[in-house]
């Protein structure tokens, strides 16, 4: 689409928005803090008007429930649903399904396969989890021994998975099985689909230093997993995940940070501490930490805009994925730590009527955030993959 | 921000393999060796107006090229890779940018072309203390009848002992510290009055330290408006910072470079060094931050190309961040090369040296901060 097409389809998109998005959701949060004023029917009409237009994934191809667009015309269906108050939420509702999950299926799968789980996640109407982490495989996770034995059309499962986010409201979950006991760890693997409400699948959900999480355990005993279910090729897995986080790295990087715009953490500052006659804040240290992670901010953002820049608008999964997270993490993680020491012993707080809502959700938020540096793959486990695949340094004595 | 243009990525390839061959970092060497006069060699400036770098961003009409110091950041980035000696960044870069911004058509017309063809050599003279502080400007400017007469000294003035023309900023009015009263004025080097001694840097270039004592000027020498210099001068000096910006970026990007064919070929206990996790995670964080100061770097540059209203805010974001990279990693550079980095037969000296030079011009890390900060009003 030219530059004159897509201001033609952003003109399109904003008289589609204005009279479809139902009035009850302009202006809400939607996401990891939804806004519990939010009507459960309004959210579902929502998501069924924009699945009709395949714009729950538009990049997605029209025969699998995507709209076929170019990136730079899915940008302008989220810059127009921003402008009007509304959003997206159908990956939301799909879980892993948008952002993870359906790129690979659309790289890796069947045609059948295609056809089958496609459709329900650009829907938004079928979520899904991943099965990968295990208590015993964590930044090591191709030491994964959850079996998948071989029993004809099927294959049956038996292990336990952990770190496995909305695993008690998924309908589907993508799982790394070791289907090769012999071969060398990263050989043995494979990628599997199976649906949750399969008898041999139990989930636990897991509590977190910030209160309650969207994390389970979710634990396989004789669960089953169809053939017609693995997605490439057996023995394979360790490929199908690889390029499976690959997505996952570019969605965080995104994610981390982006939405959530309040107070700025100068504003806040002045406003908990005060500021010298000049206007600056008065206390000299903090003002210089928190400028320079103002910096570290703004540098990230340059960055991401110049790769996507240089990817001309097509930003694929690339080796700058790793880059882009450790320092989408770094920023979050910074001002999070920032925000809770402006606000003094006012970000101590965990619950009660010494605290406003929104000091205590910046010491939860902080907790949480934690967990960015360690899911997706370690800020170490990132820099290993800097320094081998882009740096090409040898690879280190201990197979990682 | 956009992607290079195939003509840039052109221009830059071109200055890459001309740096390698003509003007390595050896040549460097060699100058110093030699203890060349004014620290560059004339065959190699030559041969950058020949190449049209010094008209890079002066307007056809003057006989420049007019591509923008995006480009012209390329072209010093690879210089600054090879640590290449020249006045192409004071002159052609800050000089230019000085008369671009304030010069009359008559100044434009009367200097111009002649940064283009290298008869004259500009050079802005800022500092007059340890510490970069524009606004304290003390250097007198005394108004006679037939101009202003000049009375006190400039310091750390880069490429002071070569430059033909200084662009000086003189207070006109009111105090150190005052933001207005200050005025600028181009400054032949053979003014009666003016005399110049030679600053020995660490790093082996040209400085100098400038003394003023009763330089009589005419009128027509006030670039821009009298009394109300300090907003050009900043602006220059903003432009000044994101091109020296894109220099450094050159000389931290060839430190990374030396350091990790180092990881990959040095060999202790029995094993490529760089097969050690603790190195290799330090490779990975200063390729990160590498990145991430490229993207300020090229940020600021095209926002000065593109006329946008943050450059100030970009310029000092690029000058901080890129200074803290290059101060890291020529640090690294010295550390991961163990004791041949410490040997002036090795380059890795040369390196370090240049990169705190380059950190302390025109405002260093700290003093970027804070500006930064103060344009965000905090």
């Amino acid at each position: 689409m030219s530059a004159e097409g897509l201001n033609g389809f952003a003109e399109e998109v904003a008289d589609w928005v204005a009279d479809n998005l139902p009035e009850g959701l302009k202006g809400k949060n939607f996401g990891l803090a939804m806004d519990p004023s939010i009507s459960m029917d309004d959210l579902t009409t929502w998501r069924d008007r924009l699945a009709e237009k395949g714009w729950g994934a538009p990049t997605w191809p029209v025969e699998y429930g995507g709209a076929g667009l170019s990136h730079p015309a899915a940008k302008v269906i989220s810059k127009e649903l921003a402008k009007a108050g509304g959003f997206n939420p159908i990956p939301g509702m799909a879980g892993m399904g948008v952002t993870m999950v359906g790129p690979t299926i659309l790289e890796y799968g069947t045609e059948d396969q295609k056809q089958r789980h496609l459709p329900g996640i650009a829907s938004g109407k079928v979520r899904w989890c991943l099965g990968l982490s295990e208590p015993g495989a964590g930044s090591d996770l191709a030491s994964l021994s959850t079996k998948a034995v071989d029993a004809g059309d099927h294959f049956v499962l038996n292990g336990q998975k952990t770190w496995t986010s909305g695993a008690n409201i998924s309908q589907w979950c993508g799982a790394l099985v070791r289907t090769d006991p012999d071969a060398p760890k990263r050989d043995g693997i494979s990628f599997v689909m199976l649906p949750m409400d399969d008898a041999g699948v139990e989930t636990r959900p897991i509590q977190l230093i910030s209160g309650a999480s969207p994390f389970c355990e979710t634990f396989f005993t004789d669960a089953r997993a169809d053939k017609t279910d693995l997605l490439g090729p057996l023995n394979e897995g360790w490929s199908v995940v690889k390029r499976l986080l690959q997505h996952e790295r570019q969605s965080q990087t995104s994610a981390a940070t982006g939405s959530v715009e309040g107070e700025s953490l100068q504003d806040m500052a002045k406003r908990y501490i005060g500021t010298s006659e000049d206007g600056s804040l008065a206390d000299t240290d903090l003002r210089t930490r928190i400028i320079k992670h103002l910096m570290d901010d703004q540098a990230h953002k340059l960055t991401v805009a110049r790769i996507t820049a240089e990817a001309r608008g097509n930003v694929e999964v690339s080796a700058a994925a790793s880059i882009l997270k450790n320092s989408a993490t770094h920023v979050a993680q910074s001002k999070s730590e920032l925000s809770l020491e402006i606000m003094g012993s006012q970000g101590i707080g965990w619950e009660g009527n010494g605290f406003t809502d929104a000091e205590l959700d910046i010491v939860r938020g902080w907790l949480w955030g934690k967990a960015v540096s360690i899911y997706g793959g370690s800020a170490e486990v990132q820099n290993n993959i800097i320094s081998k695949n882009i740096l090409g340094l040898p690879e280190t004595t201990q197979q990682g | 921000m956009t992607a290079l243009t195939e003509e840039q990525t052109l221009i830059r390839s071109q200055a890459q393999s001309w740096a390698e061959q003509e003007a390595p970092v050896a040549a460097f060497r060699a100058m110093r060796d030699a203890d060349t006069p004014n620290r560059f060699t004339p065959a190699t400036w030559q041969s950058m107006v020949e190449m049209g770098w010094t008209g890079i961003l002066i307007p056809e009409q003057y006989g420049g090229s007019d591509l923008g110091y995006l480009t012209f950041g390329l072209v010093l980035e690879e210089n600054g890779r090879q640590l290449t000696a020249s006045p192409l960044f004071a002159s052609a870069l800050v000089g230019a940018s000085a008369l671009l911004l304030g010069g009359t058509a008559k100044q434009k017309e009367a200097v111009l072309p002649k940064i283009v063809d290298g008869s004259e050599i500009l050079t802005l003279a800022v500092d007059e203390g340890p510490r970069h502080a524009p606004e304290q400007t003390a250097l007198k400017a005394e108004k006679t009848n037939s101009g202003y007469k000049l009375t006190g000294a400039k310091t750390f003035v880069m490429e002071g002992m070569a430059a033909t023309t200084f662009v000086i900023p003189a207070r006109t009015s009111g105090e150190a510290g005052d933001s207005a009263g200050i005025s600028l004025f181009l400054v032949s080097a053979d003014a009666a009055g003016l005399s110049r001694e030679v600053m020995h840097t660490a790093d082996s270039r040209g400085f100098a330290r400038l003394d003023l004592s009763g330089v009589e000027l005419a009128e027509d020498a006030v670039l821009g408006t009298a009394d109300e210099g300090l907003e050009l001068l900043e602006s220059i000096l903003d432009r000044a910072r994101a091109g020296l910006g894109a220099e450094m970026l050159g000389t931290a990007s060839q430190a990374f470079d030396m350091t990790i064919d180092y990881l990959k070929t040095r060999v202790q206990f029995g094993k490529v060094i760089g097969s050690f996790q603790a190195l290799g995670h330090r490779a990975a964080i200063l390729f990160s931050a590498k990145e991430l100061a490229r993207s300020c770097v090229e940020a600021a540059l095209q926002a000065i190309d593109e006329g946008a209203d943050n450059v100030a805010e970009l310029s000092s974001l690029s000058k901080a961040r890129v200074g803290e990279y290059l101060y890291n990693m020529s640090n690294e550079l010295i550390q991961m090369h163990g004791g041949i980095g410490m040997t002036d037969e090795f380059d890795a000296g040369f390196y370090l040296k240049r990169a705190r030079v380059l950190e302390t011009a025109f405002g260093n890390s700290s003093y970027h901060r804070d500006r930064y900060a103060r344009i965000l009003g905090f």
